[in-house]
């Protein structure tokens, strides 16, 4: 029953059995250049600013004390030579060490690590919903390619590809929340009802939906377009017409044939996905109250807290490091062709 | 039509009624932008008349915000720095994406590897958190945003650059003109480049989009520049008064929406027109 489809490159399955800890080691290795090059931008960045990158920092929050400054200064090396500041900071960056927060009265890994939860699960739904309806309706726009159907689906993807998010956001909220009353209009628990259980879950799901379905459309969109375009190149295949020729019913055709090979270029965006999610994630937990790590960036913006964003920005990047690994790792189980190299 | 003699791409792009829609929207957003101090002389952060008033009332067509500002003046001075970051940005990353992706490709070897890496790491950062640092630390302004949004997007568009310059090096007429004694220089400017020109010109129409995406974004958080009327910024101020006036964010995100859509389907229109290879293969 297994059919090879078209070659993209014919890997010996005996290159992965002892590959896949070389490959994670590998992987993980690959994350130091990123957060060095972006320490080395914010080192660099800190420094183009006008005036001392430690009132910089410490900005215009009123929370400017001597004692923070003092501590902006040590943390930064700010009276050693540039080289020494540099390394100082990068040292303070691998050990995780990323500053107090005067404002929250915590330090800063802390309360990135204690919103990191919401986020996680916020950008989890909000991927598995745009891989799951961005396959579902490419799927259908291209079985269904001259129907009503089709054209509406495309229409629709057309329209959340150039939609801003945060925008989409808003007029989410004024229909749903608003206008409907079906959802919540922001937050991720109902304040002050302590539901516990089950109650508690549905409770967050509630909160959930929003937030996920906004974060979700733009690459449900493009994952849509995508899925068509892979769907309808497969189904002019030579593994097609033999399956066909040979009697296999066209729903087992696609679903046990086209849809594999179909969903490969999907998950590559994926991992780009998440990149862009995070991203995303700032603009849709602010307008939704959701309180993640994109609450927090928002916050620490507007309390002109850079300290606490450069740690945000760092901490993810790793976080998109680590989430192209585990798409990665899928890729290779859906493809068994793909040595993990 | 018949009796003019249009170039084949051109004939190729009227063909689709989605792009000639799209061009149309996109031309009214232009001549918006271009006649803003006509239509609305003076400064749209003025006040005009009373607060909150919704569209079509006391002669303000799309209404006042929560300060009496008048909502129309704002979307249409809105557009010019849309228009403006979208096409700066779209132009100065394409430069980029050539000098970077151009090497890379044509030169082959220890520089590919290396500016590949580069270009790589740069794709890892999450690009709008980054450019949110860019622009919080060196204070917003059109040239920090034009910068952020150029930081974190150069990236895809040089690989592509790059896809096309290897795709075209090893063709033969490519190297016939290094054969002859043709300068390198030469080679890529004048041999491959415009080969690869198609591709990049659609590439670099969906940047256009992009960009003013990012903006709209940036001048949301509050990170676009104070002293300039933006769309992101009015749907940023309109926020907080979603419940009883959702015209005052809905209407300039429509009018975002309108924008980077008919740039996509002019793009969308670009890539059947110039790359009609692409357009026969995707079968229709």
């Amino acid at each position: 029953m297994t059919e090879v489809p078209p070659a993209v490159t014919q890997q010996a399955p005996a290159a992965r059995g002892g590959g896949r800890w070389r490959f994670l080691r590998r992987r993980l290795l690959q994350a130091v250049p990123v957060v060095l090059l972006i320490v080395t931008c914010n080192f660099f960045l800190l420094r183009l600013a006008p005036g001392d990158p430690a009132s910089v920092l410490a900005g215009e929050a009123g929370a400017a004390s001597p004692e923070y400054m003092a501590q902006l200064r040590e943390q930064f090396g700010l009276d050693q030579p540039l080289l020494i500041q540099y390394l100082a900071y990068l040292w303070n960056v691998v050990t995780l060490d990323l500053g107090y927060s005067f404002r929250y009265q915590e330090s800063n890994l802390s309360l990135i690590a204690g919103r990191m939860s919401a986020t996680l699960l916020l950008m989890a739904s909000s991927v598995l919903l745009s891989v799951g309806f961005g396959m579902l309706l490419g799927l259908v726009a291209a079985l269904r390619r001259d129907r009503v159907e089709a054209a509406l689906i495309l229409l629709a993807a057309v329209l959340a590809y150039a939609a801003p998010i945060f925008w989409l956001g808003l007029m989410f909220i004024v229909l749903f929340a608003i206008k409907l009353g079906w959802v919540p209009t922001s937050g991720m628990v109902t304040v002050g009802a302590a539901h516990q259980g089950l109650a508690h879950v549905l409770d967050v799901a509630r909160h959930l939906i929003l937030p996920a379905v906004t974060l979700s459309l733009f690459y449900m969109a493009l994952y849509t377009r995508l899925m068509r375009a892979a769907v309808l190149e497969n189904l002019r295949m030579n593994y097609v017409v033999t399956a066909q020729a040979k009697g296999v019913p066209p729903r087992r055709i696609v679903l046990r044939h086209v849809l594999r090979n179909a969903v490969l270029p999907l998950i590559t965006m994926a991992g780009v996905q998440i990149g862009g999610a995070l991203g995303g994630s700032v603009v849709v937990e602010s307008v939704f109250g959701w309180p993640g790590l994109g609450l927090l960036a928002f916050d620490a913006l507007h309390a002109r807290d850079l300290n606490l964003l450069l740690g945000i920005l760092s901490l993810s990047s790793v976080v998109v490091v680590l989430a192209n690994l585990v798409v990665d790792l899928m890729y290779s189980v859906i493809d068994p062709r793909v040595a993990l190299s | 039509m018949a009796t003019l003699h249009l170039p084949p791409a051109l004939r190729r792009f009227l063909r689709q009624p989605a792009a000639v829609a799209g061009a149309l929207v996109l031309l009214g957003v232009v001549s918006l932008a271009a006649t803003a101090d006509l239509i609305y002389p003076g400064d749209p952060f003025d006040i005009v008349g009373r607060p909150y008033l919704p569209p079509f009332t006391d002669g303000h067509l799309l209404g006042t915000d929560t300060l009496g500002r008048d909502i129309a003046a704002g979307v249409v001075h809105g557009a010019r720095v849309s228009l403006l970051i979208g096409t700066l940005t779209a132009v100065l990353v394409t430069a980029i994406a050539i000098l970077i992706g151009g090497a890379a490709g044509y030169l082959g070897g220890k520089v590919d590897d290396a500016l590949m890496r580069f270009t790589e790491l740069f794709q890892t950062i999450p690009s709008f958190l980054f450019a949110i640092v860019v622009v919080a630390i060196l204070e917003p302004s059109l040239e920090t945003v034009v910068g952020a949004i150029i930081i974190v997007s150069w990236a895809p568009l040089a690989r592509l650059v790059r896809a096309e310059v290897v795709g075209l090096r090893s063709r033969e007429y490519v190297q016939a003109a290094i054969a002859m004694g043709m300068r390198d220089a030469s080679v890529l400017g004048r041999q491959i480049l415009p080969n690869a020109l198609p591709a990049i010109l659609v590439a670099a129409s969906v940047m256009v989009a992009t960009a003013i995406l990012f903006e709209s974004g940036l001048s949301f958080l509050g990170l676009g520049d104070p002293n300039v009327m933006s769309w992101g910024l009015m749907i940023g101020a309109g926020r907080a008064a979603i419940r009883t006036a959702w015209w005052m964010s809905g209407i300039p995100g429509i009018a975002i929406l309108l924008t980077v859509l008919s740039i996509n389907l002019v793009g969308d229109g670009l890539n059947e027109a110039l790359n009609p290879r692409v357009a026969v293969g995707s079968g229709r």
